[in-house]
């Protein structure tokens, strides 16, 4: 591993970790910021991905909306920044 | 740990095709794994003999055959799946693949909008999966793909390129090295890249960008700047490793 800043992809990169919890696709779900109250889709989220999960921040204000770890005991999802989450249209 | 209650399926490597020094194309047979659509991206498990495992995504490069799974890898520097994946896989090889993945990074054929499309190295998978998608829907939405590659040697399916159908306009643009007497001099994309008649934002394209996170978010703003509607413009942002 080189030490650099990690660089980060975005909310598509969750569609398969969250596959388990929508019935359609977690991409376009909308998402409110609890801190900045931004409402967005997921797949603007900023992800930055790590060996044990991805931590998913608001494009808005980088607060951390979404943390998900997949494990072979299951997959955990904490939504510590997010107000609510909405199916979208 | 169920294989079907995750989303995971097993996966055999039935085809592999050299497309740069950098880059190849795989084919997997993917039995239980529906069609995608254009835009979609499948996660792929590969399990090492010790049970270290590793998840990667690819976008597919084709889509909308069941159980087929079509993807182009590029080399990242210091990536060890990738790199695995370009010069190690042999055919025959298993691993495992989920979805097809995605909503929101789609092309739906029955939409008639100009469609601009903007690539940046190996982001051109899933847009040349779009563009394969309105040749076989026979779509006739006017379609522009600027694509953005380091050197000539770099960019993927060149002769499907050059033999775009009527209605689908290819720019090439090189940021390092371009063919002898090309017209643009080697540099990173600008907004005047991306100008073109019938893709304005008064023409309403829809607008899909695809790339490394710094190419993507460039790109974006320059269209923003341009006057695109930001609700016109879908990324999608691949790290390396």
């Amino acid at each position: 591993m080189t030490a650099h800043e990690p660089v980060p992809v975005d909310g598509n990169a969750l569609a398969g970790p969250l596959l388990f919890l929508t019935t359609t696709d977690a991409t376009t779900t909308v998402m409110r910021c609890v801190t900045c109250g931004r409402t967005d889709v997921m797949a603007h989220a900023r992800v930055y991905a790590t060996g044990v999960g991805a931590v998913a921040r608001c494009p808005g204000c980088d607060a951390v909306l979404v943390v998900v770890v997949e494990h072979p005991a299951g997959t955990r999802v904490a939504m510590p920044g997010t107000a609510w989450m909405s199916s979208g249209g | 740990m169920t294989a079907g209650s995750s989303g995971w399926h097993a996966a055999t490597v039935v085809g592999t095709q050299r497309l740069t020094e950098t880059a190849r194309a795989i084919t997997l047979s993917a039995p239980g794994v529906g069609g995608a659509l254009p835009g979609q991206h499948i996660d792929l498990r590969l399990t090492a003999p010790d049970g270290y495992q590793a998840v990667r995504s690819y976008s597919l490069v084709a889509t909308g055959v069941d159980e087929r799974v079509d993807i182009g890898v590029d080399r990242v520097p210091d990536g060890e799946v990738s790199g695995y994946l370009v010069d190690d896989l042999q055919v025959g090889d298993q691993m495992e693949v989920r979805g097809p993945l995605g909503g929101y990074f789609v092309w739906h054929s029955d939409d008639v909008a100009p469609v601009l499309l903007v690539a940046g190295g190996s982001g051109l998978a899933p847009l040349l999966a779009i563009l394969r998608s309105r040749v076989a829907a026979g779509s006739a939405a006017p379609f522009r793909l600027v694509y953005s590659v380091r050197t000539p040697g770099d960019v993927w399916y060149p002769d499907e390129l050059e033999a775009a159908p009527p209605g689908v306009e290819v720019a090439l643009l090189y940021t390092r090295d371009a063919p002898p007497g090309w017209p643009r001099p080697p540099h990173r994309i600008t907004a005047h890249d991306l100008v073109a008649d019938g893709f304005s934002p008064a023409d309403r394209p829809d607008v899909f960008v695809c790339g490394s996170t710094g190419f993507v978010e460039g790109a974006a703003a320059l269209l923003t700047g341009m006057g695109h509607d930001p609700a016109r413009i879908k990324t999608e942002r691949f790290g390396g490793a």
